[in-house]
C-alpha cells in the first residue's frame, strides 16, 4: 500500500536549498560598523599572535636612558618612566586581553549556562538553589566583586580570571535559565521525551541549541565588558603583576605624566575603548543575523 | 525500500490477546485553583492489532490519560492511582525518568502528537532525528541508521528521501512534519502507537491521507493504535472500538459499530446529533449539546454531565457517578438511564 502511495501522492521534490549561511553573510556583512569592528577583532588577533615578531623593542626591559621619550621614529609611540617602548608594550597587552576575555568568558559561560539548564530544567528545588545564588551573587556591582575577590585571592593573571569569572556568572545563567523556561515548553521537547531520550540528553542535544544563538551574541558582548572589566581592575592594581603588559595598568603609569607625555595613557586607554567597542559591535551584528525574530526585516 | 522490514502473514486466526490495559488511573494537577481531577479511574485496554478511538471535547481528559500511560506527566500534575499492565508489567511502578521507561517511551509505546508544525526540533535536521531514535534504541550507528531513516521516510510517503533527510522542519508542510513524526514514531517497531489528535491542525485532505497512512503503517508492523481525538467522523473508520471520555472519565465504552448504531449515554446520543452523516433523513438539523464542560476543578462526585443532560433524573444530582455497567456485547455505559422508557425516549 505504502509503495503506491508514494507514487500516488504527487508529493514536491525537495524544495530549492535556502541557505541559512547566505543570508547570515548578507545580514552580518551589511552593516559598516558590523565590519569595522571585524577589522578590528582580526587585527587584534593577529597582532597578539605575533607579538614577538611585531613588537620593535622588548616590552619588559626598557633603556633607562630613553625614559619618557616622546614619540619619534625610534619609538613610535614614546617610552614609559623605564624607557620601555609603549607600542610594544600595547602589542603585549593584547595578548593579556585576549587571553584574560577568553578565559574568563569561557570558564563564566560554560559554568554559567550548565548551571542555568540545570535550574530551568529540572525547576523546583534545584532551581531555587541555583537561581537565588546567581541572584545573591548578583546583588554585588560586577566590579566591586571581582575587586573584592582579587583581593582576597591576591594579585596576578589567574585570581583576576577567576574573580571576574564569578563576578559574570550569573549574567549568564540567568539568561540561560530564561532560555530553557521557554524553550522547554516546546511540543518538540515532549516528543523528543516521548521518543525516550533521557534528561541529559534532552538538555544538551536539544535545548541547548535552541538557546545557542542569543548564547553566542551575550558571549560575543561579554567579551568586550570582560577586557574592559580587565583593564578596570588593572588599572585598580589589582592584575597583572609587573613588568607584565595589561593596558590597564598601561594607563594607571601613563597617568602620573598625563601632561608630559599624554600619549602613554592615551594610547592604551583608546586601544582599550576601540576592542571593548569593536567586540559590542561585532555581537550586535551577530544579533541581527541570528535573531529569527528579524528574519525578513534585514 | 522494504528491505529491514520483514512483514510476515499471519493469519486471521491468531488469537489476539490484550496488549495494554490501563485499570482505574487516576491524574490529578494540583494547582493554586484546587485539585484538577483530569483523569479520575479510567479503565481500558487494547488489543493487539487493534485500533481504538478515543473521544471526547477538549479539556476531558484524553491527552492527559495517554500522557499518563507515557509518563510524560510533568509537575503539578501526578498519577496518583491505577495500573498501567504492558506486556505484563505494571508501568507504574517504573520511575518517570528511568532507564527501563525511557526503555519503553519511543521503542514499544511511540506517540504521535497534534502539532506536526511545532514537534519536530527547528534546529536539527529531520535525518539527525529520525536517526536519534535508531541510536538509542536500535544500538544503530552512522550510515545503517541514515540507510534506515531514508527507508523510513519513503516509507511513510516522502520521496527522494536522500535528499530531504539533510532538510530542517521549515522545510517542510504540516502534513510533511507529520509524516515525518510517523516516521519516527514507528521507526523503532513499537507495539502501540499513540497518536494524540494527529490530524486536528491539518486540512481535511491531509487528514484523510495520514489516517490511511497510519493504518498501514501499524498494520505493516502488527502494532496497535491509539487514536485519540474530538472528532468521532475521524475513528469511525478506522477504529474496531471506542471509548467515550467526559469529565475525565470513560462514559461509554463500545465497539464502533455499537456506539454509532445504538449509543446509549446521552453524551454520545448529543455528539452523534451534532455530526452530521450520510446515511440520515434530509432535513435533519444538526443539535448542538448546550452547555459547556465543566470546570475540572474540585469537582462533585455526581455525574459531570447531569448540569448539560437533557434526560436526567432526580438520582443524576444525588447519587455518585454511576459506573460503567455492561450491556451488552463489549458495550459498557455509565448512566443511570437504563430502562427501556428512557432509551426509547433517547433514541426519539
Amino acid at each position: 500500500m505504502s509503495e503506491k502511495q508514494t507514487t500516488l501522492l504527487g508529493a514536491s521534490e525537495a524544495p530549492p536549498p535556502v541557505s541559512e549561511w547566505r543570508r547570515f553573510r548578507r545580514v552580518f556583512f551589511q552593516r559598516k560598523i558590523v565590519m569595522f569592528g571585524l577589522i578590528v577583532l582580526s587585527l587584534l588577533v593577529f597582532t597578539a599572535i605575533f607579538a614577538p615578531w611585531l613588537a620593535p623593542h622588548d616590552p619588559y626591559r626598557g633603556k633607562m636612558a630613553d625614559s619618557l621619550s616622546q614619540p619619534s621614529m625610534k619609538y613610535l609611540m614614546g617610552t614609559d618612566i623605564q624607557g620601555r617602548d609603549t607600542l610594544s608594550r600595547l602589542i603585549y597587552g593584547s595578548r593579556t586581553a585576549l587571553m584574560v576575555g577568553f578565559l574568563v568568558v569561557g570558564i563564566a559561560a560554560i559554568v554559567g549556562s550548565a548551571l542555568g539548564l540545570v535550574a530551568g530544567y529540572f525547576g523546583g528545588i534545584p532551581n531555587m538553589i541555583i537561581m537565588r545564588a546567581m541572584d545573591a551573587l548578583m546583588g554585588f556591582p560586577m566590579l566591586l566583586l571581582a575587586l573584592l575577590l582579587a583581593a582576597v585571592l591576591g594579585g596576578g593573571i589567574q585570581n583576576v580570571i577567576i574573580a571576574l569569572a564569578f563576578a559574570t556568572l550569573p549574567g549568564y545563567a540567568r539568561v540561560m535559565h530564561g532560555l530553557t523556561l521557554s524553550v522547554k515548553e516546546n511540543d518538540y521537547i515532549m516528543a523528543e521525551k516521548a521518543m525516550g531520550s533521557s534528561n541529559a540528553r534532552t538538555m544538551l542535544k536539544h535545548i541547548l541549541p535552541n538557546a545557542l544563538p542569543p548564547m553566542i551574541v551575550l558571549i560575543t558582548v561579554w567579551l568586550g565588558l570582560t577586557i574592559l572589566a580587565e583593564a578596570n581592575l588593572s588599572f585598580l592594581g589589582i592584575g597583572i603583576k609587573p613588568p607584565g603588559a595589561a593596558w590597564g595598568s598601561m594607563v594607571n603609569d601613563g597617568y602620573q605624566y598625563l601632561l608630559m607625555n599624554p600619549i602613554l595613557s592615551f594610547a592604551p586607554g583608546l586601544t582599550i575603548m576601540v576592542v571593548a567597542f569593536a567586540f559590542i559591535m561585532v555581537g550586535d551584528g551577530l544579533r541581527d543575523a541570528l535573531d529569527p525574530r528579524l528574519r525578513g526585516l534585514l | 525500500m522494504t528491505q529491514g522490514f520483514e512483514v510476515y502473514s499471519n493469519g486471521e486466526e491468531q488469537t489476539m490477546s490484550t496488549l495494554l490495559e490501563v485499570k482505574n488511573l487516576a491524574t490529578q494537577f494540583h494547582t493554586e485553583g484546587g485539585v484538577v481531577k483530569a483523569v479520575d479511574g479510567v479503565s481500558y485496554h487494547i488489543d493487539e492489532q487493534e485500533i481504538i478511538g478515543l473521544v471526547g471535547e477538549s479539556g476531558c481528559g484524553k491527552s492527559v490519560s495517554q500522557l499518563s500511560v507515557m509518563q510524560l506527566i510533568s509537575s503539578p500534575g501526578k498519577i496518583v492511582g491505577g495500573e498501567i499492565i504492558f506486556e505484563d508489567q505494571n508501568l507504574l511502578k517504573y520511575e518517570a525518568n528511568g532507564a527501563k521507561m525511557r526503555s519503553i517511551r519511543g521503542a514499544k509505546i511511540a506517540m504521535i502528537f497534534q502539532e506536526p508544525m511545532t514537534s519536530l526540533n527547528p534546529v536539527l535536521t529531520i535525518g539527525r532525528q529520525l536517526t536519534e531514535t535508531l541510536e538509542l534504541h536500535l544500538g544503530m550507528n552512522g550510515e545503517t541508521a541514515r540507510t534506515r531513516a531514508i527507508e523510513l521516510l519513503s516509507l511513510v510517503g516522502i520521496p527522494s528521501g536522500e535528499n530531504r533527510i539533510n532538510n530542517y522542519p521549515h522545510q517542510f508542510s504540516g502534513g510533511m512534519r507529520q509524516r515525518v513524526m510517523i516516521a519516527m514514531a514507528i521507526s523503532c517497531n513499537p507495539r502501540i502507537l499513540i497518536a494524540d489528535e494527529p490530524t486536528t491542525a491539518l486540512d481535511v485532505t491531509t487528514q484523510a491521507q495520514l489516517l490511511e497512512l497510519m493504518k498501514a503503517m501499524v498494520e505493516r508492523f502488527h502494532a496497535s493504535l491509539i487514536i485519540v481525538t474530538h472528532n468521532l467522523g475521524v475513528v469511525a473508520r478506522y477504529a474496531q472500538r471506542i471509548y467515550i471520555m467526559y469529565a475525565g472519565r470513560i462514559v461509554e465504552a463500545g465497539t464502533t459499530k455499537d456506539i454509532f448504531a445504538n449509543p446509549r449515554h446521552p453524551y454520545t446520543i448529543g455528539l452523534l446529533k451534532c455530526i452530521p452523516r450520510l446515511d440520515e433523513e434530509k432535513g435533519r438539523k444538526l443539535v448542538p449539546i448546550e452547555g459547556l464542560p465543566p470546570n475540572l476543578i474540585n469537582m462533585k462526585a455526581t455525574c459531570a454531565f447531569a448540569p448539560r443532560c437533557s434526560t436526567g433524573s432526580k438520582r443524576c444530582s444525588t447519587d455518585p457517578w454511576p459506573p460503567l455497567t455492561h450491556i451488552g456485547n463489549q458495550h459498557y455505559v455509565g448512566c443511570f438511564l437504563n430502562d427501556e422508557e428512557k432509551k426509547s425516549e433517547l433514541s426519539a
